[in-house]
């Protein structure tokens, strides 16, 4: 090609001439990522949890302290309205993720964002509506122990969940336990997770055969349960909080992460992946 | 058959097949219980004209007292299973009268200790949830009983779905009045005939139809 560039401003997503310093990379990272490195010594501290589901019960001894908890309410023309929170957890499960996630990174900050009451007929859209207010509040990690399969949620939930994944919030999502077309753990901007069963909560691989991309501890798990009480729970909802609350550790460690080296870390951190590199 | 001949059998069958369809449903919560050993297992419907769920088949203790009993269908573990789609599995449930397994206690005095819930799905659609309660303590949970549970679900679906297609047509046929009845009637009996009987009602029941299309 002989004819010169044309002269005219360069789109805003390229890398004009002379301007690749503006890229630094704050982290530092060493020739090969252990755990040490990824998140030794941290507690999550400064790191802002959000637990989208059906709410918290914030004096269960497990769960200690959290940030703030909202309920979002649908009216009946479908309006989504986010308001304070006084009914607790309506289910149990909401507690059970907040208490795992305390068990991990104990000084990560929690919030609760309640999608379940709405009935069943607005869960899908106090789900979405829950989802896009949390990205809209800027945490850092959203566990999301939920999905839909109604289809026409999808296209919108793509947009959310990238939307997410560009302004540094990271979605946890559970896989299905049974192979069903649901959203959002599908999506390649969200990290899913499904159960194994051994019994350490800090052992999690890597899935070289996505969708899901991450198993973790999700078999006999303790957990906070409604009313002060414990129980043992089975199932990807209680594996995804573990994957939630190690992010919360590696972002404690290294806040400048984005959503893609946070994804990285965890790869190179597996326990399938770092003991074949050592 | 015609189409519209069709249409009539089709709806003089789901007349006759809600009690085989519910036989279906409670043979599905029955061999759940068998298979986990389980105190009691049970399929709540998703009733979408009064967003509740409804207990539509009991098998062990409380089967006496739970049918037809409704809960608000985005509460409790229930509640939170039909809206997640999640499977759950919890065991032993430290003794407290808000834990969710309330919605069952409250109703039959019967507290359990643990339960496995799971989602009954039908294409895009939630229809209901399979509970399975109280199996076994000394047992350890395994993924590959999650994959059985899951597969128990997927069996419980289809009863559920036929149930709840059959009253759909039944309140169809019961909307539309005597005259659809009447055609439902005369296609279930035309149904149960054999032989020459059989030939000769659907001759009678074609010439009619070519009747009506002449005339319309």
């Amino acid at each position: 090609m002989s004819d010169p560039a044309p002269e005219r401003p360069l789109p805003a997503w390229s890398l004009p001439a002379g301007t690749v310093e503006s890229l630094g990379l704050p982290t530092d990272w060493p020739g090969r990522v252990t755990r040490e490195w990824a998140w030794g010594d941290s507690t999550g501290k400064g790191v802002r949890v959000c637990i989208l589901d059906s709410g918290i019960d914030a004096d269960h001894p497990m769960v200690g302290e959290i940030e703030g908890a909202v309920a979002v309410e649908v009216g009946e023309g479908e309006e989504v309205r986010v308001v304070e929170d006084s009914e607790g957890d309506l289910a149990g499960h909401g507690t059970a993720c907040a208490g795992i996630v305390r068990s991990i990174a104990p000084d990560c900050s929690i919030f609760s964002v309640r999608v379940l009451g709405a009935g069943f007929t607005g869960s899908g859209t106090a789900l979405l509506g829950g989802l896009r207010w949390a990205v809209e509040q800027g945490f850092d990690v959203i566990n999301m122990s939920l999905s839909t399969t109604k289809s026409r949620f999808a296209g919108v939930l793509h947009e959310v969940a990238d939307a997410a994944y560009f302004r540094r919030t990271v979605l946890v999502a559970s896989a299905h336990n049974m192979p069903v077309e649901s959203y959002p753990w599908r999506f390649s901007s969200v990290i899913s997770v499904g159960s194994h069963e051994d019994p350490d909560p800090l052992t999690y691989y890597y899935n070289p055969n996505p969708p899901v991309e991450f198993f973790a501890r999700g078999v006999d798990v303790e957990v906070a349960w409604l009313g002060g009480a414990r129980a043992r729970s089975t199932g990807n909802s209680f594996a995804t909080p573990h994957i939630s609350a190690i992010c919360a550790l590696v972002l404690g460690k290294h806040p400048e992460l984005t959503p893609f080296q946070l994804k990285s870390t965890l790869y190179l951190t597996a326990s399938n992946v770092e003991e074949e590199v050592a | 058959m015609p189409e519209e001949s069709l249409k009539a059998a089709v709806a003089a069958g789901v007349l006759a097949s809600e009690q085989a369809n519910r036989d279906l449903l409670q043979a599905t919560c029955e061999v759940a219980r068998a298979i986990f050993s389980a105190r009691a297992a049970s399929v709540f419907l998703y009733d979408e004209r009064t967003d509740e769920l409804v207990f539509e088949a009991v098998a062990g203790e409380g089967s006496e007292t739970l049918l037809g009993q409704r809960i608000p269908s985005s509460t409790g573990i229930a509640g939170w299973v039909l809206v997640t789609r999640q499977s759950i599995v919890l065991e032993d449930v430290s003794a407290d009268p808000r834990w969710g397994g309330a919605e069952i206690a409250a109703k039959t005095g019967y507290v359990p200790r643990g339960l496995m819930a799971v989602p009954l799905l039908h294409e895009e659609e939630p229809v209901g949830v399979l509970n399975v309660l109280d199996r076994p303590q000394e047992a350890r949970f395994s993924l590959e009983e999650m994959e059985l549970l899951g597969l128990f679900a997927n069996q419980a679906a289809i009863a559920l779905d036929l149930l709840r297609k059959g009253r759909r047509a039944k309140a169809v046929l019961d909307d539309a009045g005597a005259d659809v009845g009447v055609v439902a009637r005369i296609a279930s009996s035309l149904d149960a005939l054999e032989g020459p009987q059989r030939k000769a009602g659907l001759q009678l029941l074609g010439a009619l139809e070519e009747l009506f299309v002449q005339k319309r």
